[in-house]
Parts: C-alpha cells; structure tokens; sequence
C-alpha cells in the first residue's frame, strides 16, 4: 500500500527570508522533480513554489525512508541543516495531506482568503511534474480532483465574488453603475500606486479613453503615455467632467480639486449621465456633497475600506461552506484511493465475475426446465471453473513481481477496464 | 372554468416560487423553472380568455372578475416578453406576486353572468381594449423595474449594500429597461386612446364625451408623455425617472379601478 505524504511551509509558518531560500525557480524545480523522485521510497512527486509556500506532495512506497530523503534534499540543494528549520515545516499523511491541497488550491489557506492565483500557479507547478514525469496514477488523480474541487467551489460558494482590493472594489462598484464599463471615458488626477492600480483593472475591462491631469504637467504626460492616454492640465479637469464617466483621485493637494458647485453646472451638459466618483487621496480631493446630486456617486478611501472590510468577513462567511466542500472531495478520494488495494482489486472483479455467471445461468436454466438438479449443478460448477480459469492469469499478473514499478498504474487500469468503480 | 382558473393560478404561485428562490439562492435553475412555469401558467390562462371569447363573443371585460382576468393575462403576456427580451431574471420577483394577487382576486370575486350588449363589439373596441391593456401592463413592468432602481441606488448612494446589491443588475441596465418598458407602454396606450375615440365616434356619435374615465385617460397619457419629453430633451434619467414611474402606476390605478367606483361613466359596467 502507497501513502501520500506533503511537507511544506507557508507564510503562516515560516518567515519569507527563509521561503526565499526554500523557494525553487522554475529551472530548479524541473531538476528538483527529476532528482526527488530517483529518491528511495518515492514513487511520485509533485512541488508547488511560490512566494507565500514550498510543498513537496508525493506518493510513497516507504513512508520513513520517504521523509529521511525529502529532508536530505532540502539540506543538500538549499545548502543548510535541515534540523535546524524542521520546526517551520509541517507534514501531512494521506486524508490530511489531500485535505492540505485541496485547500491551497481552492485559496482557503492563502493569505488572503479566497485568491484564486493559487489555481494557476498549482496548474504550472503540475504541468512541470507532468513533464518531467514524475506525477503517477495517484497524484494525477489527486491533483485533478484538487482542480475539480476549487472550480466547485468557485461556483457553489461565494468565496471569490467579493473584492477585497480597493481597487477591485472600485471597478465592481462601477460595474454595479454603469453595467458595462467597455465604452466608459476615465479621468484620473494625480497619480499613486492605489490610483495607477485602479487605471490597470479598469483598462483590464477596456475603458475605451483615458485622460490623465497632473499638477506637474511633464508627469502626467509621462503617465498618459504609459496608459495609452491623452494629458490633461489640472485647469482643464472641470472641462473634462463633461465626458468623463469614472474619475479617480489621488493628488496631495490639501483642499478639494472637484466642487458641487462646478459639478451641478455639468449635470446638464451631461444629459444627467451619472459620474462615479473615487476619491482615494488624503485629505480629500473631492467635495463629499457631491454624492448628495443625482446620478452622480462618490466614495472616498475610508467608504472603499468599508466595502472591502464588509467583503472580507463575506468571504470568511464562504470559507465555511467551502470547506465542507473540501472535505467531501476528500471523502470521494480516499473512497478511491483505498479501493487500490490489491486485494480489494480482485476480490471486487471476482464477485463482478461471478455476478455475470450466476445472472447467465439462471436465464439458461429458465429456458431448459427439463434438467435434472444433477444436470443443473454441473453446468454451475462448469461457470464458476470457466471463471476461475479466465480470471487465473489477470489475478496472477497484478499479484506477481512483473508489475511491481507500476502496480498502482495497472490496479487502476483493472478497475477502469472492468468499470469497477461502482462498488 | 374553475379548475381551470386553479390550474392558472396554481402554476403561476409555482413561478412566484421559482422567481423567490432564484433571487435568493442567485441559482440560474430556479429562474429557468420560473420562467417555465409562467409559460404553462400563461397557457391555461390563455386557454380560459378563448374560452370565455369563444362562448360571449367577446373580448372578457364585462365584469370585474373578468377585467382582472384580462388584466392579469396582459401583465403576464407583456412580462414573458420583456423577459425574453431583456432577460432582466429579477423583475419575475415583481412580477409574479403581482400576478398571483391579481388572479387570486379574481378568483374570490368570482364570475358573475351579466347581460351583454350589442354595443360592446366591433374591431375598435377590440383594439381599443388590447392595446389600452398591454400598454398598461408595460408601465406596471416599468414600475418594477423603477422600484428595483431605487432599492439598488440606495444602496450604492449610502455606502451600504445589503441583500440587494449583489442580487440586482446596475443601475444603468435598470434604467434602460425602465425605459424600454415605457416606450412599449406608450405606444400601445396611444394607439388604444386613439382606436377609443374612434369607437366613440362609431358608437355614440362623438369622439370625446367627457366621461371621468377618458379624462383621466387623458391625464394619464400626458403624465408619461411628459416623462418621455423629459428622457428625449433633458436627458431624465435614475432616481428621479424611476419615481415617475412609480407615480404613473398610481394614475393607472386610478383610472383603471378607482375611476370606475367614484364616478359614473360609460366605462363603469366593466366592473360591475
């Protein structure tokens, strides 16, 4: 019998200068693979490593020597004692370990809750493993199922659909008031990393024109190259709020940019398109009143944090269900992962087998009610010996040394071919 | 007639239920299921308007029982269009209960058998009476969508989204289907005040008789033909277009039903 095993650290266990040192570039971990897997008692291994984790995920044949060789890597490729970090790994055996992945994948131990990052950088972490050919029949059905489950979970729960960036809660905010945001103009003023991240998810949904005023008008001619947009000087804003529809502000001056007063004269011109409004300077660039006017909406960074705070214990809220989820996916797992037990293999093709002959016999039977019930038990004898010899070869084969290498491969293959998976 | 009637109303609590649940749950089958059984619901209510023209002749708004019937089947009729049209999922939970109240109204009011008049025939009226219904029930739609806009706006306006905010479609969407919905309204209204005065003109000789119903008729056309005016010229839009709307339901509701029991007038024996 295999056992999977997973060690690893995370950003809940281990400081990042010491992930920087565990974590492997994408060359390494191909050698990394290849290397771990020639290790005695490894059968098949899988890495993930990313900046927040390292987890080495594989199925074993030795669980002791398995450990004993995992650690050995680490001190030899790393170059430090192993004994010396031990304390920040942790180490999982078969339900928790799939439990651990299952987890990961679906962003539920992911710094911040619910990313769904991770799904990706599971996926590249897996093709290398599929390239390098060191994933077998269990971790290919693990690490599937692993994928399997977080797509469940992204559609049963809500645990990715509430943003927790400001400017993921700007963008979702100004899909709630103008649907599509495809044909909107932007007008940023200011520049900021909150405010250049904002521009970037809202060019992600392709706002059609970008306007960019700057005090210093060199910068904002800089920022508007980079945005693919046009400068604005700062006198031209009010101008400007004519045929912007987002307008997002972040300068440091230290009293208001935008007034009601300027904006109410606009509404008009405008034919009352709404205008939403993101003040994320401090102090304030824009006159809080304006959210009063209609079809015009403001939120300022202290309103943003409010949505994102709400949001976070939203998803807090999703973590539950979903781990219900997980744990499920765990259940329907290890139901398969048991049932490759080389007995359990045979003696559920065995009673296949037999299920067929008896069912065969009783509709002939039916049919030849002259037969003496001598007749009748030699023909049943004769079914269950046909059955013996046929099963004879096959059962000696999964038993015998010649399939050793990949006997969880070929007790797999038994079960599909013989649809035993229904038991 | 009456198990019929139960079969109708049966399949519409069925789509207020699937309406329900969608909204809640957000799960796209619950709105399908709706939507399905609207459409049964619709057919055997339909079923039952051509049952009652094929026996009278005529179109069914001889009494109240039947008007409410009529007017159900016109709100559900325009609903499954717009829905098909708009695939606005939310306005079903607006919708349906409406339906429901409508048709459980008319089921406790019950048919009475009233003597039927020559008069009450011929092409115009029937276009009259059809279009005038449709359109009407638009602006109900309208209303719904109105009223969504208004819950969702709040929301946005106070910085707290509750329950509604994930559940409702944007503002901007809600806004042009509030829009939509009236200018199917409009035309339909207009071109049934217009076969109405031409009927008048068959039947009694005169376009305008100033009876209290074609005054608020009237009063009602120009209420949204200044709403509209507003939208073309001034660009009218959000909160304020969306409590016009509630507004102008109410005017409907008047001269559709309060008209009737406050006054007297050639339209008054449709709810007798």
């Amino acid at each position: 019998m295999r056992h999977i095993i997973l060690i690893g650290l995370n950003h809940n266990t281990a400081p990042v200068e010491l992930r920087e040192t565990i974590a492997f570039s994408d060359q390494q971990l191909k050698q990394a693979l290849l290397c771990l897997k020639n290790k005695q008692g490894i059968e098949e291994v899988f890495i993930l490593s990313t900046c927040n984790r390292v987890e080495i995920l594989a199925a074993v044949s030795d669980m002791q020597s398995a450990i004993k060789s995992i650690e050995n890597f680490f001190s030899e490729k790393k170059d430090i004692d192993f004994k010396k970090i031990k304390e920040f790994f942790y180490i999982y055996f078969n339900k928790k370990a799939a439990k651990h992945i299952f987890m990961v994948s679906a962003g539920l131990d992911s710094m911040i809750l619910g990313e769904p990052q991770i799904l990706g950088q599971i996926k590249v972490a897996y093709r290398a493993a599929v390239e390098q050919k060191t994933a077998g029949p269990i971790l290919n059905r693990l690490i599937h199922k692993a994928f399997f489950t977080s797509k469940k979970i992204r559609t049963e729960t809500g645990i990715g659909s509430h943003a927790v960036s400001i400017s993921y809660a700007a963008v979702e905010l100004a899909k709630k008031i103008f649907g599509e945001i495809e044909d909107k103009t932007l007008l940023l003023i200011g520049a900021g990393e909150m405010a250049e991240l904002a521009v970037e998810h809202l060019k992600g949904k392709r706002v059609t024109d970008i306007y960019v005023a700057n005090r210093t008008f060199k910068n904002g001619v800089a920022l508007a190259k980079k945005f693919g947009g046009r400068a604005l000087k700062l006198e031209e804003v009010p101008s400007a709020l004519e045929i912007v529809d987002i307008v997002i502000a972040s300068t440091a001056a230290s009293e208001f940019i935008i007034f009601k007063k300027e904006v109410k004269n606009i509404i008009r011109l405008r034919r009352n398109r709404p205008i939403f409004f993101i003040d994320i300077a401090v102090p304030r660039n824009i006159d809080p009143d304006i959210n009063g006017l209609a079809n015009l909406y403001l939120y300022d960074i202290d309103d943003l944090r409010g949505v994102i705070e709400g949001n976070k214990e939203l998803r807090s809220k999703e973590a539950v269900k979903a781990e219900r989820i997980v744990e499920e996916a765990v259940i329907t797992f290890l139901n398969w992962y048991e049932s490759l037990d080389i007995n359990q293999v045979i003696s559920a093709l065995k009673s296949k087998l037999d299920a067929i002959g008896d069912a065969e016999l009783k509709k002939t039977l039916a049919s030849l009610k002259h037969l003496s019930s001598k007749d009748i038990e030699a023909l049943s004898v004769m079914t269950a010996s046909f059955i013996n010899k046929v099963l004879y070869d096959p059962i000696l084969f999964l038993k015998s040394a010649g399939c050793k290498k990949d006997k969880t491969a070929y007790l797999d293959f038994t079960k599909k071919i013989f649809h035993l998976d229904n038991k | 007639m009456e198990n019929l009637l139960l079969i109708t109303i049966f399949f519409y609590i069925l789509a207020g239920v699937g309406y329900f649940l969608f909204f809640t749950a957000q799960k796209n089958y619950f709105y399908k299921a709706g939507l399905y059984c609207i459409i049964a619901g619709f057919l055997f209510h339909t079923t039952i308007i051509v049952f009652k023209i094929l026996t009278t002749r005529q179109l069914p708004i001889h009494n109240l029982f039947e008007t409410l019937l009529t007017v159900a089947w016109s709100i559900t009729a325009v609903f499954i269009f717009f829905d098909y049209k708009f695939k606005l999922k939310i306005l079903g939970i607006f919708a349906s209960p409406m339906i429901i109240f409508i048709m459980s109204a008319a089921c406790v009011i019950s048919d009475k058998p009233v003597e039927i008049k020559k008069i009450f025939s011929g092409f115009w009226l029937n276009i009259h009476i059809i279009s005038i219904f449709i359109g009407e029930a638009a602006f109900v739609l309208a209303c719904g969508a109105g009223i969504f806009y208004l819950i969702q706006e709040y929301g946005i306006k106070r910085k707290k989204r509750g329950y509604f905010y994930k559940r409702l479609p944007s503002l901007s969407y809600m806004d042009a289907v509030c829009y939509s919905c009236i200018i199917a309204g409009f035309a339909m209204v207009t071109m049934g005040l217009a076969s109405g005065f031409v009927y008048a003109k068959i039947a009694w000789g005169h376009f305008w008789t100033w009876d209290p119903k074609e005054i608020w008729s009237i009063l009602t056309w120009l209420f949204y033909a200044v709403l509209l005016h507003g939208k073309l010229a001034s660009g009218w839009r959000g909160k304020r277009f969306a409590i016009m709307t509630i507004i102008g339901v109410i005017f409907i509701l008047f001269t559709f039903l309060g008209v009737n029991f406050l006054f007297e007038g050639h339209h008054r024996e449709f709810t007798g």
